[in-house]
């Protein structure tokens, strides 16, 4: 497994990787609470405990680049610097949410910062991936495109068929599988059965790593090696990161009976956040001073969605095309 | 002493269905995204959360669990249907057709015609669809008319929990590939007293809901609902509503819509789906086209608008049609004279 000191890492960029790890966190909690007091609508997927995979990869990358994500979404957006305000304005539907309130927790996106949105279709976005790694590519950008796929949605077709369009082409893409252990209420153990999806990709013919999702320094050290060799012309790569949800498969929907006894109580004893604060040597003061900033922004951003309109009913008719 | 009547949602009427046909029939098998769940997990098993749950009880080697491979699965059905098995193959939500279209469309659809009839596709896709669940733009599609449009396929839409144990025991029954659409809003929104006997329903019958002699209202899935509820409001306005339900879109029982015009001379296509080249439009155009002269107003139709579905609710609920815009398009069908008496 791929393992990076925090050495590397300037103690400015460990508190930002903290930061966008917390920021997650805080967001997916509240979230789930909101959900409960059923507040909330639509399908919500929650990236708790797997923080350390979009805030790793994402520490990778500069702007300009771009990233494609899953239904399990939320996480990569903050990650890639979407607004939080903006982003819980959307879950709610409302007016002035990252998609005007059309898209939903679903299919959050923002193409200014390169978020090329969640999917509500299994590996939906590593197509796209390959696609804005085409543009990098031919307009002679040094732009990386990074595709988030889940383990289930690593079967799908469209999967298989990104793999090697990526390296027939040699686009600057790096594709990331989640695996947190589970597609809905199916094991790993059943659907891939137990097999590393990185032996796939290296059957492509590119290079795949395995790592610990929950080791924010594991997941950032492979990221920056995958990212460099797609901005210098090295073609794409794959990173396996190992990570379990602390929550549900969906809000309001899942029972979680298909997971064994004690298993959330051992994933959250493996927290990446505590993790990450021993590894990178941060203080209480570090970690208490961005909690406390963290927590005023989420709760900020929970009112204004709360207090924000619905969008105009006009809108059920526009984006539908460039025209209209 | 009667027995108190049984009580069964739309959700489980499906799931009784496919428990008797499993039962009845050693070549059924039923398969898809969770169809046991649990398999692979360190915890207990049956978390399906759809039709199929708890059927692996009763039949654990005829209830498969697919990985996320629609391409593969559904395509399996076809070969499965085509040298003995008669697979159900579940979808989940029917706007993931996209990812397997072509075991649908050229595989499934046409293996029977391009071998001259030498092989027959006994297989039934089930699949979620339509609005109000605020799933957003790709969980929310009424793709019917995309099935409907292709020779080969059948497409049956049920519109409540008697309909749907019998016409899902047809279609399993049926000797040709079928699209099995459930609405999300009626699994649990939509109960009714359902036989406890296996039995079927004929693809391609439409049902008359409700008797009247004013105008026909074609209604389509959940819009039954809607369509019997603008006609309770009509009623009282003095405007006598018919309301037929088709329960299958392909073949489509035409000759009870004419009926139905012929007595009314008035109708309404009540749909759900985008409206360009849709089971409206066909259903309007071919009566039109055959029934011009017991017309006597212009056919309405009242669908979902040329737009992808939104996520937010207030958007998403002005999406699909509703009772009022049903009473509304009736009575743009009726003389002024009716009209002004009844506003
Ligand atoms: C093509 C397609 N098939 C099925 C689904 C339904 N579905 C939504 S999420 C999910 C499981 C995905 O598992 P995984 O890719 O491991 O992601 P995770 O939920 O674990 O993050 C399934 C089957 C879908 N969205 N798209
Ligand atoms: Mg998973």
């Amino acid at each position: 497994m791929a393992t990076e000191s925090a050495g590397t890492l300037g103690r400015e960029e460990l508190i930002e990787a903290y930061r966008v790890m917390r920021t997650i966190r805080a967001f997916e909690e509240r979230v789930h609470a909101e959900f409960g007091s059923g507040e909330l609508p639509g399908a919500v997927h929650l990236y708790a405990g797997q923080e350390a995979v979009a805030a790793g990869v994402c520490g990778a990358l500069v702007e300009g680049d771009y990233i494609a994500s899953t239904h399990r979404g939320h996480g990569h957006a903050i990650a890639k610097g979407c607004d939080i305000g903006a982003m819980m304005r959307e879950l709610y539907g409302k007016a002035g949410g990252s998609c005007n309130g059309k898209g939903g927790s679903m299919h959050i996106a923002d193409f200014e910062r390169g978020m090329l949105g969640a999917n509500g279709v299994a590996a939906g976005g590593a197509p796209l991936a390959c696609g804005s790694a085409l543009t990098a590519k031919i307009l002679g950008k040094r732009h990386v495109s990074v595709a988030f796929v889940g383990d289930g949605a690593a079967n799908q077709g469209s999967f298989a068929e990104s793999l090697n369009l990526a390296t027939v082409w040699q686009l600057p893409v790096v594709f990331v599988v989640e695996d947190n252990g589970y597609a809905q209420a199916t094991g790993t153990r059943y659907h891939l059965r137990g097999l590393d999806v990185a032996r796939r990709a290296e059957a492509f013919g590119m290079p795949a790593a395995i790592v610990d999702g929950t080791d924010y320094l594991a997941v950032r050290a492979a990221a920056d090696a995958a990212v460099e060799r797609a901005r210098s012309g090295g073609g794409p790569s794959f990173i396996e990161c190992k990570a379990g949800r602390f929550f549900g498969h969906m809000e309001g929907f899942d029972q979680q009976g298909y997971r064994g006894e004690g298993e959330v109580d051992r994933l959250r004893a493996e927290d990446c956040l505590v993790r990450f604060t021993a590894a990178a040597g941060l203080s209480t003061e570090d970690v208490n001073g961005v909690d406390v900033t963290v927590e005023a922004a989420v709760e900020v951003a929970v009112a204004e969605a709360k207090a924000a309109p619905a969008p105009e009913a006009a809108e059920l008719l526009t984006d539908v095309y460039v025209s209209y | 002493m009667t027995q108190p009547q049984r009580v069964l949602s739309y959700l489980d009427a499906l799931n009784e269905a496919l428990a008797q046909e499993l039962a009845a029939d050693p070549s059924v098998v039923v398969f898809g995204e969770d169809a046991v769940g649990g398999h692979g997990c360190d915890g207990t098993m049956g978390h399906a959360w759809g039709p199929t749950r708890g059927l692996h009880n009763q039949f654990p080697d005829r209830i498969l669990d697919a990985p996320i491979t629609e391409s593969a699965f559904v395509g399996a059905a076809v070969g499965a249907a085509a040298t003995g098995l008669r697979p159900v193959a579940d979808l989940l939500f029917v706007d993931f057709a996209g990812v397997c279209f072509d075991q649908i469309l050229n595989q499934a659809a046409k293996l029977r015609y391009m071998v001259g009839g030498k092989a027959a596709v006994p297989m039934v896709l089930r699949c979620m669809w339509g609005t109000g669940m605020r799933r957003g733009a790709q969980h929310s599609q009424a793709l019917y008319s995309l099935f409907t449009h292709i020779p080969g396929l059948k497409v049956v839409a049920p519109s409540n929990p008697v309909d749907a144990k019998g016409l899902l025991a047809a279609s399993i029954q049926d000797d040709d590939p079928v699209i099995f659409f459930e609405h999300k809003l009626l699994y649990f929104g939509s109960r009714a007293v359902v036989p406890e006997e296996r039995y079927t329903i004929p693809l391609g019958q439409a049902k008359v809901v409700r008797e009247g002699d004013d105008v026909t209202i074609v209604a389509i899935g959940r819009m039954v609902n809607e369509a019997l509820a603008a006609a309770e409001r009509l009623e009282a306005e003095g405007v006598r509503a018919e309301v037929v339900d088709p329960r299958t879109l392909s073949p489509f029982d035409f000759d009870t819509v004419y009926a139905s015009v012929e007595k009314t001379s008035r109708l309404v296509v009540v749909d759900e789906s985008n409206p360009r080249c849709s089971v409206a439009t066909d259903i309007a155009g071919t009566v039109a086209e055959n029934r011009f002269s017991s017309l006597s107003a212009a056919v309405r139709t009242v669908t979902g608008p040329h737009a992808p579905v939104p996520f937010s609710p207030a958007l998403e609920d002005a999406f699909p049609p509703n009772a009022d815009k049903i009473v509304d398009a009736v009575r743009s069908t009726l003389p002024s004279s009716v009209t002004s008496k009844a506003s």
